[in-house]
């Protein structure tokens, strides 16, 4: 039995040795992507003229902003597989508004809006009907994408009123451009939302255990719906910087942008399973990624091959974890 | 733990009688016995070189309390788990269970204690399942006689159900049913029940005590696990206990008292469990009227005071955890008034409800209770995240201050508190929940089957806790099957019975035999 | 009405399937004619087919989008073996592309089974691989007709019986599953499984590896589809088939088939592609752009597990009402 006389005192966190800092995956990453680094410039003389390497980000920026919400909705355990469907529907619905004669403020507002009704859209099927967000999805990106065909057809908005174009191909400062500002700014935000915020630390608790969370009072449908809304809301923004990038709506716009955004999480070490990732992670994992395809494309591998390997990094960086766990408690139970 | 190992022989009063009297009248072999066995999972030695020996005709009640490894020796026996060591015999030969398909070979059946069977297909099926009856070379299935040998074997039973009917239409009991027929199907040497009577009624317990004697009767050995006593002497020829996973002793029922086995079960006296201490009754702290649900209960109506302890007693599925949980907000179907403090409450979810002063330990701690993943002072802290950090920012020092207080008041026993709830004991995983909610600072406690699956050390805790409780001044209500628990804590018993409150006794008036006659339907209305 | 509409959604179906044909008959009579008709259904063998793959692979809790990838890649291979080597027998084409279909959906499996990776993931990776595949193997370049035999191309449209062989094919998956999945223990085994993992296991069945079986035979009929695609169109490039996989799903949704698993029919799931192959062949004929067809299967994707999640949900018990009145007809008795 326990005596109160001999209780120890429990301390609030036990000292972490330093070896746990090491281990982690954000950290292995960090290194990967300092080694992808170094290859790439002794590959290409070009690599390291910092134009260069700001064009590089105009690949990866736009996926990168999604890829932020899209993290926190895949550790409360749900997906959005719709996002790029929810770009082209919002392009559309700039290039209908640009014909209509809205500046391109008020285009902003009109992709975000849309982006917003879609992830309400996406969010309210799942709470309130209790299906799966990935069949939900899959059904919104045919969806999605379907309305954006049947307004286009094979044609295309390409009409942008003057200084639309700026969101897309315009610099803050130096090399910096409006696009890697912004995710930039927004890479920190959604760092302070999931890591410091009453609302970051239900998310956590929801992906972990969405049945506990509910019983200790989380209102458990109403975040995941926010966080739809967050996620149909970057997708607009994102919409906005590639509209306003490419200069153009075809209905094809973004396609198969879900993989990579999904891939992108993943390699953040984020569980597909729910409850587990870092922010931090994530944008290591965006950088990582901008780098490969910027390297890959100086090696003038075509875009399509790109697809493969990022299909099969997706495969792999969510079995390594498994099997590396596998072989551990192999070797345990062995002793 | 781990070093320690009991070889049967434990040098207690008892064993040491009935193990000579074992060797003195075996004349036949045992047709199954586990030798030295043991399994181990991560941070728990579940059973700890354990013996066990059936014998043909007989029925051997495995004895012991929750979390006695019971359920793994189940799941060893029947090929869901492997030891990690020891030998499984069969007829004197040594054997491997690989896996449930071996298992049915080597002619052992279980019926396993939750009912593992499938919803959407019929009940022939259900029966067969993995077991096919097939005709000609293609093996093609052999519906005409599943059914009729399902038929066959309900009619056996006394269980008229039909054989095409689909199993999400059948009460719990008809699919316990169910579960018996599928065992019975096998041509099975041993027959393992794990807690059978558990969700049964009177008449449905009667009918599985003539399906075990004419099991007997055809020569089965038949190992019967429960922890209801009256069941043991009703049916029993032998028994085996087993304590922490670990084996403590066996013998013939008939020498052996309740007493005795009780003391083995636990190894300590029984009268010292409850800590109930008397406090004053004060104010209704809760009122619900007409409390009425479509499918899971009906008519009900009780209020709860300060300082004392409500028990709602019942078979499981008899609507207790269905009712606790529509109070607590998770049923959107359920109708009727709640009062707390005096005041009419609306309470549409979990968060209505902490917010009006009501909490709710859940039945199912893992799945329910706790954030295994999330540490303890986050899983102390969660339920009031927002009073904690108005401004939506988190302050660690402010969520390590509310752990700590009710960490150390409960004995949590961690070595930090930003140590994963995971690594904990069930037991204090238990006390994690309890303290999460009484940093609400909650009027009316709901603790749904408080102790099931803890330590005996723990088990105390939580009772003497219970006690703590009242005296300042909440309301608890308990929910739990365990009779003892229930007649050494209650103040006041309600009895469930198919979802209606059937009887209502005051702890001077309630006997064992009224409440458990009440429960299972023999003194309804 | 609408559960009890649910609950027989085989006949619902048929029923819907057989207004749209008459409605579309009524505006364009010409689509009332047998051989349009059998043009409509012929149109949606493909779809049939892969519905039936992906049907098993659902039933065990899985999801497998790589269907349309497959088709993609594994008629790329046959359309090169064709052009490159004529003299190679079709029927061999055939067994080849269904063998190779198969290995693809192995490694589906393999992934779900042995590393425990989520189907969704794995078959995401594996489409975006595959489809990147036949621009390895093809450099990009189209297979057109020209390059292939005639037997290549006749054989799915040689008429037997009133019906294109393609026909047939798409019947004779639909009888082979039905017989499967009702007589044979292997096809019962994917409703087992999936209905409750857990007694599955109990009842000697191993989930992973039931799993495993429905991505291999979802890859089989995804490789035959691939021969019957390319064979079809008489043409084999790296979009083939792109997006197909929804409307794969889609047929699987509509006809009842649960995306949590154990719950669906043959039948159903047949109807369910029929319904979507009806409307994909009526939009042309009544004057709506084939441009709707993505948003239609989308918008009836949801429906369709819409009006699922609401058959499924619990029927509860009814353990109650016999108690309630049990107690009501005693308290009557005693007042009387």
């Amino acid at each position: 039995m326990e005596n109160a006389m001999t209780q120890k005192v429990v301390p609030n966190r036990l000292t972490n040795h330093w070896l746990r800092y090491v281990l982690r995956w954000e950290t292995f990453l960090l290194l990967v992507t300092a080694l992808v680094f170094l290859f790439n410039s002794f590959a290409t003389p070009y690599f390291l003229d910092p134009w260069n390497l700001s064009d590089a980000t105009f690949n990866f920026t736009e996926k990168a902003i999604i890829a932020l919400p899209m993290a926190m909705l895949i550790i409360c355990r749900e997906i959005d597989l719709s996002v790029a469907s929810i770009i082209a529907l919002a392009s559309v619905s700039m290039g209908l508004a640009a014909e209509a004669g809205v500046g391109p403020g008020g285009l902003v507002v009109v992709a975000v809006a849309v982006g917003i009704a879609c992830g309400l859209f996406n969010g309210l099927v799942v709470t309130r009907f209790g299906i799966p967000s990935i069949v939900v999805t899959i059904g919104t990106m045919s969806l999605y994408r379907g309305i954006t065909y049947v307004v286009l057809g094979d044609s295309a908005f390409t009409d942008y009123p003057d200084g639309f174009e700026f969101f897309g191909q315009g610099y803050v400062y130096w090399v910096f451009s409006f696009e890697f500002t912004l995710f930039l700014a927004l890479a920190l935000v959604f760092y302070g939302l999931l890591h410091h915020t009453n609302f970051g630390r239900r998310t956590y608790a929801i992906g972990s255990n969405p049945t506990a969370a509910l019983y200790s009072g989380i209102k458990v449908n109403k975040h995941k719906l926010v966080l739809f809304v967050l996620v149909g809301a970057l997708s607009g923004l994102a919409s906005v910087l590639l509209t306003s990038r490419l200069g153009s709506t075809r209905p094809s716009i973004a396609f198969a942008w879900e993989l990579s955004i999904v891939t992108m999480v993943v390699l953040g070490g984020v569980s597909i399973l729910g409850g587990a990732g870092s922010m931090v992670g994530v944008v290591i994992a965006v950088f990582l990624m901008g780098l490969v395809t910027f390297g890959l494309g100086l090696l003038n591998v075509p875009g399509i091959v790109m697809s493969i390997i990022i299909g099969a990094m997706l495969i792999s960086v969510i079995s390594i974890p498994v099997v590396v766990g596998r072989l551990r408690r192999a070797r345990e139970q062995r002793k | 733990m781990g070093t320690v190992h009991f070889d049967g022989d434990r040098p207690t009063k008892n064993t040491i009688r009935s193990t000579t009297k074992i060797i003195a009248m075996t004349q036949q072999a045992a047709v199954f016995a586990l030798r030295n066995v043991t399994k181990t999972f991560p941070g728990v030695t579940a059973l700890d070189g354990v013996r066990l020996d059936l014998y043909p005709g007989e029925v051997t009640a495995l004895v012991g309390e929750n979390g006695a490894g019971k359920s793994t020796l189940v799941k060893t026996m029947t090929g869901i788990h492997q030891p990690d060591s020891g030998d499984i015999q069969i007829a004197g030969e040594v054997v491997r269970i690989e896996d449930p398909e071996a298992a049915r070979r080597l002619g052992i059946t279980a019926i396993h204690q939750e009912t593992v069977l499938f919803d959407e297909l019929t009940v022939t099926e259900n029966i067969f399942a993995g077991n096919y009856l097939t005709r000609g070379r293609m093996g093609r299935l052999d519906w005409p006689a599943m059914h009729e040998r399902t038929r066959q074997i309900l009619s056996d039973i006394d269980a008229p159900l039909n054989p095409k009917a689909r199993l999400k239409g059948l009460s719990i009991g008809q699919k316990h049913m169910v579960a018996i027929a599928r065992a019975l199907s096998v041509d099975a040497r041993v027959v393992v029940l794990d807690e059978p009577t558990a969700a049964l009624s009177h008449h449905e317990i009667k009918e599985l005590y003539g399906i075990v004697e004419r099991l007997k009767n055809a020569g089965k050995a038949i190992l019967f696990i429960t922890h209801k006593f009256d069941e043991i002497f009703a049916i029993a020829d032998r028994y085996v206990v087993y304590r922490d996973g670990a084996f403590v002793g066996e013998g013939l029922i008939e020498d052996v008292t309740e007493a005795e086995l009780v003391e083995m079960m636990v190894a300590r006296s029984v009268s010292e469990t409850f800590p109930k201490q008397t406090v004053t009754i004060g104010e209704p702290m809760m009122t619900v009227t007409n409390l009425n649900h479509p499918t899971e209960f009906a008519d009900i109506n009780f209020e709860v005071r300060a300082g004392e302890i409500l028990c709602f007693y019942g078979l499981v599925g008899s609507g207790r955890t269905e009712i606790m949980q529509a109070l607590f907000g998770l049923s959107k179907a359920a109708t009727g008034e709640v009062r707390i403090n005096g005041e009419s409450v609306a309470i549409r979810s979990p968060a209505d409800a902490i917010k009006a002063g009501l909490v709710y330990v859940p039945e199912e701690r893992q799945q329910q209770g706790v954030i295994l993943d999330l540490p303890i002072f986050q899983n102390i802290s969660l339920p009031q995240l927002g009073r904690l950090n108005p401004w939506g920012l988190l302050n660690e020092t402010r969520e390590y201050d509310v752990a700590r207080a009710y960490g150390d008041r409960l004995n949590v026993k961690a070595s930090s508190w930003d140590q994963k709830v995971a690594n904990l004991s069930g037991g204090n995983q238990q006390k994690v929940v309890i303290g999460k909610w009484l940093a609400t600072q909650p009027s009316v406690i709901i603790l749904d089957e408080p102790t099931k699956g803890i330590d005996i050390g723990s088990k105390a805790a939580v009772h003497r806790f219970m006690s703590e409780l009242v005296e300042d001044g909440l309301a608890v209500i308990m929910v739990s099957s365990e009779l003892p628990e229930v007649l050494g804590m209650a103040d006041r018993i309600i009895v469930m019975h198919e979802g209606l409150m059937v009887r209502e006794f005051t702890r001077a008036a309630a006997t064992p035999e009224a409440v458990v006659g009440a429960a299972t339907g023999g003194l309804a209305a | 009405m609408m559960s009890a509409l649910l609950k027989h959604r085989e006949r619902f179906l048929a029923m819907v399937i057989l207004v749209l044909v008459l409605a579309v008959g009524a505006i364009t009579p010409e689509f009332l004619r047998p051989t349009s008709l059998v043009g409509a259904f012929n149109d949606t063998s493909i779809l049939i087919i892969l519905a039936m793959g992906q049907m098993l692979v659902i039933l065990t809790r899985c999801i497998d989008l790589s269907v349309a990838a497959n088709l993609a890649l594994t008629g790329m291979a046959v359309g090169m073996i064709n052009a490159a080597f004529p003299g190679v027998p079709v029927p061999l084409l055939i067994l080849f592309a269904m063998s190779m279909g198969a290995c693809l959906g192995a490694v589906n499996g393999f992934f779900v089974w042995i590393v425990g990776v989520p189907a969704i993931v794995v078959t995401l990776g594996t489409m975006s691989i595959y489809r990147g595949t036949i621009f390895l193997l093809s450099d990009g370049a189209w297979v057109n007709s020209h390059q292939m035999s005639e037997a290549f191309i006749d054989l799915p449209r040689s008429v037997v019986l009133g019906l294109p062989v393609m026909s047939w094919i798409a019947i004779a998956t639909v009888a082979v599953c039905y017989f499967a999945t009702h007589q044979l223990r292997v096809g019962r085994e994917f409703f087992t499984t999936g209905g409750n993992p857990t007694a599955a296991f109990y009842t000697g069945v191993s989930v992973g590896k039931v799993q495993f079986k429905a991505f291999v035979v979802s890859g089989m009929f995804s490789g035959l589809c691939g021969y019957l695609w390319v064979s079809r169109y008489a043409v084999a490039y790296v979009d083939v088939a792109n997006g197909f996989e929804l409307q794969v799903v889609a047929a699987c949704v509509i006809g009842g088939i649960s995306i949590m698993g154990g719950i669906g029919t043959v039948l159903g799931c047949a109807l369910g592609a029929l319904f979507l192959g009806v409307i994909n062949n009526a939009l042309p004929v009544i004057g709506v752009s084939p441009f709707w067809q993505m948003a239609i299967s989308g918008a009836v994707i949801i429906i369709a597990v819409i009006a699922n999640s609401a058959a499924e949900r619990n029927q509860g018990r009814i353990i109650l009402r016999r108690a309630v009145s049990k107690r009501d007809a005693q308290v009557q008795h005693q007042e009387a």
